[in-house]
């Protein structure tokens, strides 16, 4: 497997998960797209600053071309996107679950 | 890059007093094992060489399958960055959070 499949196959885990194992799925909520809206762009800034080829003609982080699509946005593999949604989506949504069987719900007001 | 994330996301905590690190120990049950996956995935990519690094730009701390420290703290830090993102946003919107996420909250 390569980048590009196992970066589909993360989606798609995270993607059935969330709407088949947790309740109240984040995929259907408002909240979750806003919160990754403001997250988008500051991943393609990173993403840009990690993979764009600096002076000595290398990037912070480098790719086996055999690995991915080829497809860059922001000079990153667009495979990238995959990773992060993939990530946030999951990681959101288990803060979710444990917010829902009531573990550290609410704020702790001091 | 990693100081840019904090930058960018922990004034949640403290400006809208999102209580996500004072909720840490939910926190850390969220990250750990999504984390978790991702360092496999992470460690399969690097010993595939699906991925590789420039040494030169790197603090030359490496962890077990060859994963350079700064791997770990962005599967700590970037996870972090979306909780605070997400509670962030319910907390600008409460009423996302009523209508969407607290149907039982008290």
């Amino acid at each position: 497997m390569i980048y590009s499949d196992i970066a589909v196959a993360a989606v798609f885990v995270a993607v059935c998960v969330d709407l088949f194992i947790f309740k109240n799925s984040l995929l259907t909520r408002l909240a979750f797209w806003l919160s990754y809206m403001i997250i988008l762009p500051f991943q393609l800034m990173t993403n840009w600053w990690l993979t764009h080829l600096r002076s000595d003609g290398k990037a912070i982080v480098m790719y086996d071309p055999d690995s991915i699509t080829g497809y860059r946005i922001a000079a990153a593999p667009i495979e990238d996107l995959l990773f992060g949604f993939a990530l946030v989506l999951s990681v959101m949504g288990l803060w979710e679950f444990w917010g829902r069987r009531g573990f550290q719900r609410n704020k702790i007001s001091r | 890059m990693l100081a840019f994330t904090v930058c960018g996301s922990f004034w949640l905590e403290i400006v809208l007093k999102t209580n996500v690190l004072r909720r840490w120990k939910r926190a850390l049950l969220s990250i750990l094992p999504i984390s978790t996956l991702f360092l496999i995935w992470d460690a399969y990519a690097i010993a595939q060489g699906h991925w590789f690094f420039n040494r030169d730009r790197m603090l030359g701390i490496y962890g077990p399958f060859d994963i350079p420290l700064e791997e770990f703290l962005f599967f700590i830090i970037v996870p972090m960055a979306a909780i605070l993102t997400i509670e962030g946003v319910t907390t600008v919107k409460p009423h996302l959070r009523e209508k969407e996420f607290g149907k039982d909250e008290k």
